[in-house]
């Protein structure tokens, strides 16, 4: 039995669009490559990396393990869709600010699951940020500079840490 | 390699009715497809089997989670973030929400679900032996109606389950305990997130006068199925947690897991690590 392929209705990044592929086809490819949204990474395609994290009706998920047949209307927000029209989102200013990003590919994922952090305990502690980021992996900066970036974004957007 | 995705169906029925109607007119033929956390993974290596799947995620039966005076019912569709939030759960059944916040990752939290977990049917899976230690009982439905079995007889062998092919698991009910218990839940691996299990051991256990008065003990990677451990806990109950006693019952514990070699541990140090596990678990009742 061969899939036919379908075509789902969506928003992603707050505008109303249309994919089509195969039912199993990976969320992660429809975004990079037929929707040119390259911010949303690929590392190990198996959900361990955290490198093509996006929220998913406002949750944390790894692209890699959602399949197209469950995108049927689904509110869809990548990297792309973080920042303001003329001014980065304080987590990302930090992580400029912070040396937070080394090669880059990890940090599309770690903004995200920062923002999904902070979004679920706005004054984390130490602990707390080391859950946040523990499905994203990183082997340039070692973390630290990361921490520092999300402790950062906490006390410019106001939040005592 | 990554598979070839025209192979693949992954069919979407509007309700629970419409995908229990496709299971029984095939049975068999359709496997549940959840939140994907384990199924994705093998269909991008390559090494998923089964080219038939039924999409689950979007069925609202399954996924409430429902507080009766003597149980609590979790839709099978439940996350293991919405078991964390619970405050009902995270008060009386704490080794499942533990045991939610050790698997995967955040991102993985909010798609993995528990029938998913239960019906994937890893030994080395970390919620089976909290389900076990809470005598979860599971509700299987299907187009001809439901029936409720005792989670602990749900898994028949390695990756064999009491699960028709016309049947999904609708719901896991978990019993609430009248008196209070101590509860002790410890997942042993690389690192604490994004690991699985060289082994994990949940207990749970109360004293009355300085004899264990109540014990039920389980542990995941360390036989073909998830292990409620009753010989040791007979070597418990009734007694006095003295240095003999406890030796005696370490001495049962390794022998009642079936524990192997394989890529994350070996049989020697599982055994050593569930000896121990068992005798830290005694040491907080």
């Amino acid at each position: 039995m061969k899939a036919e392929k379908i075509r789902v209705c969506c928003t992603i990044n707050g505008t109303k669009r249309e994919l089509e592929g195969y039912p199993m086809a990976r969320l992660l490819d429809l975004l990079r490559m037929d929707n040119h949204l390259t911010g949303t990474k690929e590392g190990c395609g198996e959900g361990e990396c955290g490198a093509c994290s996006i929220f998913l009706n406002g949750d944390l998920v790894n692209s890699c393990l959602v399949p197209l047949a469950q995108v049927e209307g689904a509110d869809i927000t990548t990297i792309e869709g973080i920042a303001g029209a003329d001014q980065l989102h304080k987590v990302q200013q930090a992580f400029v600010t912070c040396g937070g990003a080394q090669c880059g590919i990890c940090t599309p994922g770690m903004i995200m699951a920062a923002i999904a952090l902070l979004k679920k305990h706005p004054q984390p502690t130490q602990q707390q940020i080391r859950d946040g980021l523990a499905g994203n992996l990183c082997r340039c900066t070692g973390y630290i500079k990361i921490f520092d970036s999300i402790v950062t974004a906490c006390r410019e957007m106001g939040l005592a840490v | 390699m990554r598979s070839y995705l025209p192979d693949f169906t992954l069919r979407v029925p509007k309700n629970l009715k419409e995908a229990l109607h496709l299971l029984s007119a095939e049975p068999g033929v359709w496997r549940a497809f959840a939140g994907g956390t384990d199924l994705m993974v093998l269909l991008e290596s390559g090494k998923l089997g089964t080219k038939q799947f039924l999409n689950l995620w979007n069925l609202s039966e399954l996924k409430k989670i429902e507080v009766e005076p003597l149980r609590i019912r979790l839709g099978a569709l439940t996350t293991f973030a919405e078991i964390q939030r619970h405050p009902i759960l995270q008060k009386e059944f704490p080794l499942l929400c533990q045991a939610a916040s050790l698997t995967g990752s955040p991102a993985i939290q909010n798609r993995g679900t528990l029938g998913g977990n239960i019906a994937n049917a890893s030994p080395a899976a970390d919620s089976p032996p909290a389900l076990l230690v809470y005598e979860a009982v599971l509700e299987l439905v299907s187009a001809k109606g439901s029936r409720r079995i005792p989670y602990s007889q749900f898994h028949l062998g390695y990756k064999k389950m009491d699960l028709r092919g016309d049947e999904l698991i609708g719901a896991i009910e978990l019993p609430r305990e009248s008196e209070k218990m101590k509860h002790y839940y410890r997942k042993v691996g690389p690192r604490k997130m994004q690991a699985i299990s060289k082994i994990c051991f949940a207990g749970v256990g109360r004293t009355n006068s300085g004899k264990v008065e109540a014990v039920r003990i389980a542990l995941g990677s360390v036989a073909p199925v998830p292990l409620r451990c009753s010989q040791t806990e007979n070597a418990i109950r009734g007694q006095r947690l003295t240095f003999d006693i406890v030796a005696q019952a370490k001495l049962v514990i390794a022998g009642e897991i079936a524990p192997i070699d394989d890529i994350r541990s070996t049989a020697r140090y599982r055994r050593r690590v569930a000896q121990n596990l068992l005798g830290e678990f005694l040491e907080s009742l």
